[in-house]
């Protein structure tokens, strides 16, 4: 077992973000978690994360409760990579993982062998064993989501949730921390843009519009070209890849001729 | 590179700094009770602290044991307690902010209890029920509240809650000024206006007892949350998923912070820049970690305000400076330069 929603119902200013969202997140799977801008992705994660109460329905974690277990009940069993992390703290690699231990002691343990285990590993499972010192402010985008990821992973959780984890990554870093989130043998919920990287990595997906789950199941299933067009407005042409049998989605022009004419005038550089 | 060197030393490094800030203030509280406008030797000052403390019984004279004993060392010992405390609690808002510039002055935690205390002092408000002290913390709880709904209304980032803190600190010191200038005599005026700008000069022994024990059980409890401060690194939402009662946390740092700004600006004034400069200042030699930010941003407050308390005493001959004029003349351009910094990286 591991998350589930039932009927969660979010509002914000009066509008509803999500409608009715009810799905069991499969243990041990990644699951990715599509939908357009405002889907309701973000507000999904956050509360699996239990950092907001729904308005209506639950959230159950091995079938009981999110909300009756204490923050550092729940910080011991889910991790959250945010989008976007940010500090002025001129905190080093290593202080910033350690700060994963924080959920498993107390105001006044010292530092436990156990402490140091958790994060040695999560140190080596992201690759950054030899950036330890670096500081924060000098690491590439992909370098930070890395420490963040060591960060989840030194709270040794049984959910990791990640939102958008490759957003402004160029594409060799989205592979690698792709490939990095998939070894993870945790179940790991994932808001992700890229059709097609969702399509090759996920086990499962989900699919929200306007605040509703509108598809879930494995990536062939639910990416058809029928979908697509009704949750993104896009016509698309679905095939099988040929490198790894998974769904792959071509996207075709809004309008039809565009693509025959000239490109629209560009400066010239 | 003294940059963290202390964070990055060994133990034996860190323990031995940490005794030499604390010696370093032992010799800065003798300095302080020998220079005045009575000089008093140096090892008469030692005696007569070895004295007032009961350890000793040598023969002194009785004025030179006063001077130190009642006056000079009272004054130095509020002084490095003010030290203390405003750097404490300028470390605990620029992590709960997230704000480099947060200080108790900066945000106007000080204007509001030092309306409070004026309310209390020159208008008799709460009938002598409330004493200065108690109207000094509803003033400066009062004046936080209110710099952190404005904030709170959007999440537009850093600068909004120094922006609030700016419009809170001149709406309650136009408030004081108000209530001064209309119900004080020029008398009490002057003396108010003094206090104000901070000023040790009425202080005694019962205001140390009451410095010392807010600042000490402070620092104490402060402690406590230091793993809990150090969460905040990466913002509310990520020390949520660590574990920590985020709003819990703050409510008891946010009044912890009241009440020790209200202490001291009720002994001493608004006194600014210090908890500005000296997290800083301690950050950079122990590095981020609250465990050890805390204690050092303490030791190193209490020295800088026992010095500035000496030069605010001799650098203009026959006069006193108030020691907020010192500690703005060396905290002002730091905020200048911390600010640079920040927008360099955003």
């Amino acid at each position: 077992m591991s998350l589930e929603a039932h009927g969660l119902d979010w509002r914000a200013g009066g509008r509803l973000i999500l409608d009715q969202v009810s799905l069991q997140v499969p243990p041990g799977e990644l699951m990715g978690l599509l939908g357009p801008n405002g889907s309701g992705k973000s507000t999904l994660l956050r509360l699996f994360a239990g950092l907001a109460r729904p308005a209506r329905g639950e959230v159950l974690l091995d079938g009981a409760p999110l909300a009756r277990r204490s923050r550092r009940d729940i910080a011991r069993r889910i991790a959250l990579v945010e989008q976007h992390a940010t500090t002025d703290t001129d905190i080093s690699v290593l202080e910033s993982v350690r700060l994963g231990r924080t959920p498993h002691r107390s105001a006044i343990s010292g530092w436990s062998a156990n402490d140091q285990r958790a994060v040695d590993s999560a140190l080596d499972q992201v690759g950054l064993a030899d950036k330890c010192a670096r500081r924060w402010h000098t690491l590439s985008g992909g370098e930070r989501q890395r420490v963040q990821i060591a960060r989840a992973l030194a709270q040794q959780p049984s959910e990791l949730l990640l939102d958008e984890p490759t957003n402004h990554l160029d594409i060799q870093h989205q592979l690698e921390l792709l490939e990095l989130v998939r070894r993870l043998p945790l179940t790991c919920v994932m808001a992700i843009h890229d059709l097609n990287l969702a399509a090759m990595f996920c086990d499962t997906l989900a699919v929200l519009d306007g605040g509703r789950l509108v598809a879930f199941g494995a990536p062939e299933e639910v990416l058809t070209p029928a979908l697509i067009e009704r949750v993104y407005g896009v016509r698309a042409l679905v095939s099988r890849s040929t490198p790894h049998r998974r769904p792959h989605v071509q996207y075709l022009p809004l309008t039809p001729s565009s693509l025959d004419q000239e490109p629209p005038c560009e400066p010239s550089t | 590179m003294i940059e963290r060197f202390a964070a990055d030393a060994g133990w034996a490094w860190r323990y031995g700094l940490a005794l030499v800030a604390v010696l370093g203030l032992g010799v800065a509280v003798v300095l302080a009770a020998s220079i005045g406008e009575m000089r008093i030797p140096f090892t008469v000052s030692l005696k007569a602290i070895l004295n007032g403390l009961g350890l000793t019984d040598y023969p002194l004279d009785r004025i030179q044991q006063g001077i130190v004993w009642e006056y000079r060392v009272s004054r130095a010992l509020v002084a490095a307690c003010c030290g203390a405390g405003l750097s404490v609690c300028g470390a605990i808002l620029q992590a709960l902010l997230r704000n480099a510039l947060a200080e108790p002055y900066v945000l106007g935690i000080s204007a509001g209890a030092s309306t409070g205390a004026v309310l209390v002092m020159l208008l008799g408000v709460g009938g002598g029920v409330i004493g200065v002290s108690l109207g000094a913390f509803l003033g400066a709880a009062l004046a936080f509240s209110l710099v952190l709904l404005l904030a709170a209304s959007g999440r537009a980032g850093v600068t909004r809650v120094i922006l609030a803190g700016v419009a809170g600190a001149q709406l309650f010191n136009a408030l004081t000024a108000y209530i001064v200038s209309t119900s004080a005599n020029a008398e009490q005026a002057r003396s108010v206006m003094f206090w104000l700008l901070g000023s040790l000069g009425g202080v005694r022994w019962p205001d140390v007892w009451l410095a010392g024990l807010v600042v000490g059980v402070a620092l104490v409890a402060c402690l406590l949350f230091a793993r809990a401060l150090d969460a905040f690194a990466f913002g509310e939402d990520l020390a949520a998923t660590l574990g920590i009662s985020v709003a819990g946390v703050r409510l008891v740092l946010f009044a912890i912070t009241a009440l020790v700004t209200a202490t001291l600006v009720s002994i001493v004034g608004a006194v600014g820049f210090v908890g500005l400069v000296i997290p800083h200042a301690a950050r950079f030699l122990v590095g981020p970690g609250h465990s050890r930010l805390l204690p050092a941003s303490a030791l190193i407050g209490a020295n800088f305000m026992v010095l500035a308390d000496i030069v605010s005493r001799i650098i203009v001959p026959q006069q006193v400076l108030p020691i907020g004029v010192v500690t703005a003349l060396v905290g002002a351009p730091a905020f200048a330069l911390i600010l640079y910094r920040s927008r360099l990286s955003p």
